[in-house]
């Protein structure tokens, strides 16, 4: 998995999460809950999204590591 | 001959407009089956029926905005034949209930909405495999069916209905504006989002596929991007059609109901290590979020303390036996809804969660139920995510109170003697006066404190 495939796996979630949010306008550093205004229960569907599109389960104590989208992207690409 | 008309789904709602028809003449209904989708200024919502019955007649065309109690549909009683006043009678039945039931011996038993979304997906309800109740096909058997090979299916004949004239095609609120601004069919287009529910990606993608006919001069459209001047018209109507109903209710809200307010400080270390050593072994899909720990604490502690749990109606207080937990949700273009979790109290807690992500999801698409618009006995808005401290709440008429959750922060915190850091949160409580004193209303929020100690019990 390249980063592109992450990030393009992350897109085609978040298409179904929030079909609103853009994420072409959103700082890959910065906090991804906070740009999308995400809550939890947004961001528990964006990781269930995830395990279905990527097979990548993160675990809540890596939910530290996936809170941009760089990182999320970063950690999905080390566990694919 | 009852009549299914068209239902009040919030104490804010004076008329609605049918969107979708999941019904047509001759189906028959049960107690509880989603018949219709009434879209309001909050949201799109699915309709219920309350009675058994066939489908007589639709009174209302789709796209008609008529106000709450119009007659939407006649209703023969179960087992009668549908009347067809507008077509002369085709076949002398000298037996009245052979033909209908004749027509479904052959289709197996499954709710309108069930027999609609097969439809829509083109999948022979008889090729399903049934796992409901008495082989009835469930909507997740539907999930898990292939669709039939493109033959038309005898059952659904294209043209014999005049009220249910074009497919509907399942999409969310913002799609369907954005489809009729650029003239798209909705029903040609293959959905992505929830049950297949057609986004405002999708119709953008279709629109980009295709020859868009008004760019505004010397604008280049480009996939996904939005052309400013039309769609901002299209959700700024909505905004404000939501906004004034949202107005209309909390003015009421505030002119009427002698709000109290209180405030309490909870420890919620125990909930939320509860919730992390129990999420550690799981799959995302059967994690918990604190929320839900939230809500089940609340809705037992309504038990407690069942003055905070009714309506305030004809100058009274009715308590309501069941504790219908209406959830607020933001909605994404602005604005809220407060739909029920059914019974929240008796839920365990694993079914608490799923019902919350449920309606959570539901909430956003614009799938709500009229119940679940209609009957929450008590409110709990958590504005937590938000990054908030607390929250005052504004009652919802006719209820008599509302919880609220603000976000969870280390504090300082004394436990025996000793100064240690404990995740905390405020919970408020804003009650009626005409109801309750603040020394219920106090037991109450304690009751919330005590419940969140012990979270392996919820």
């Amino acid at each position: 998995m390249t980063h592109d495939d992450a990030v393009a796996a992350v897109a085609k979630v978040m298409g179904q999460v929030a079909p609103e949010a853009e994420l072409d306008l959103v700082d890959p550093a910065a906090d991804l809950r906070a740009e999308l205004d995400l809550d939890s229960m947004d961001f528990l569907n964006l990781v269930e999204g995830l395990k279905e599109e990527t097979g990548v389960d993160i675990p809540e104590s890596a939910y530290a590591q996936v809170r941009s989208l760089d990182g999320l992207a970063d950690y999905l690409m080390a566990h694919a | 001959m009852a009549e299914f008309k068209m239902p009040s789904l919030g104490a804010d709602m004076d008329e609605g407009t049918v969107i979708e028809w999941l019904v047509k003449p001759g189906d028959p209904v049960h107690r509880g089956d989603v018949v219709a989708v009434v879209d309001t200024a909050k949201s799109a919502i699915e309709v219920e029926i309350f009675e058994d019955g066939v489908i007589a007649e639709l009174l209302v065309p789709l796209g008609s905005t008529v106000p709450v109690g119009t007659p939407l549909a006649r209703l023969a009683p179960a087992g009668a034949a549908p009347a067809a006043p507008e077509e002369p009678a085709a076949e002398p039945s000298s037996e009245p209930a052979a033909e209908p039931a004749a027509e479904h011996v052959v289709e197996p038993a499954a709710s309108p909405l069930v027999r609609h979304l097969a439809h829509e997906r083109g999948i022979d309800l008889a090729a399903v495999p049934a796992s409901g109740q008495g082989g009835t096909v469930t909507r997740a058997d539907l999930e898990h069916a292939t669709p039939a090979p493109a033959t038309p299916s005898p059952a659904a004949p294209a043209s014999a209905e005049p009220p249910v004239g074009r497919p509907f095609a399942r999409a969310v609120p913002r799609a369907r504006a954005r489809a009729a601004e650029l003239g798209i069919d909705l029903s040609a287009l293959t959905g992505t989002g929830p049950d297949g529910a057609v986004t405002v990606a999708d119709v953008q993608a279709a629109a980009a596929g295709q020859p868009v006919e008004k760019p505004a001069a010397g604008e280049e459209l480009a996939a996904g991007e939005k052309p400013a001047s039309s769609d901002k018209v299209a959700a700024s109507d909505k905004a404000a059609a939501m906004r004034a109903a949202i107005a209309a209710l909390m003015a009421r809200s505030k002119k009427e109901i002698p709000h109290y307010y209180l405030q309490a400080t909870v420890d919620l270390s125990h909930a939320l290590g509860w919730v992390r050593e129990r999420n550690e072994g799981r799959g995302v899909a059967d994690r918990l979020v604190p929320a839900a720990v939230l809500l089940k604490a609340t809705a037992l502690a309504v038990r407690r303390v069942p003055e905070v749990n009714g309506f305030f109606v004809d100058g009274g207080f009715q308590p309501s036996e069941h504790v219908h937990l209406g959830v607020a949700v933001a909605l994404r273009g602005g604005g809220l809804v407060a739909p029920a979790i059914h019974d929240a109290d008796t839920l365990p807690m694993d079914d608490l969660m799923a019902a919350l992500k449920d309606l959570v999801a539901r909430a956003r698409a614009g799938r709500l139920r009229g119940s679940e618009m209609s009957d929450p006995t008590i409110t709990v808005t958590n504005l937590g995510d938000q990054g908030v401290e607390l929250v005052h709440g504004v009652i919802y008429p006719p209820q008599v109170a509302l919880v609220g959750f603000g976000r969870v922060g280390e504090r300082p915190w004394a436990v025996d003697g000793m100064l240690t850091v404990r995740p905390v949160l405020t919970a408020t409580l804003a009650a009626d006066h005409r109801v309750t004193d603040g020394h219920r209303g106090g037991l109450f929020l304690a009751a919330i404190e005590t419940l969140l100690q012990k979270p392996e019990e919820l």
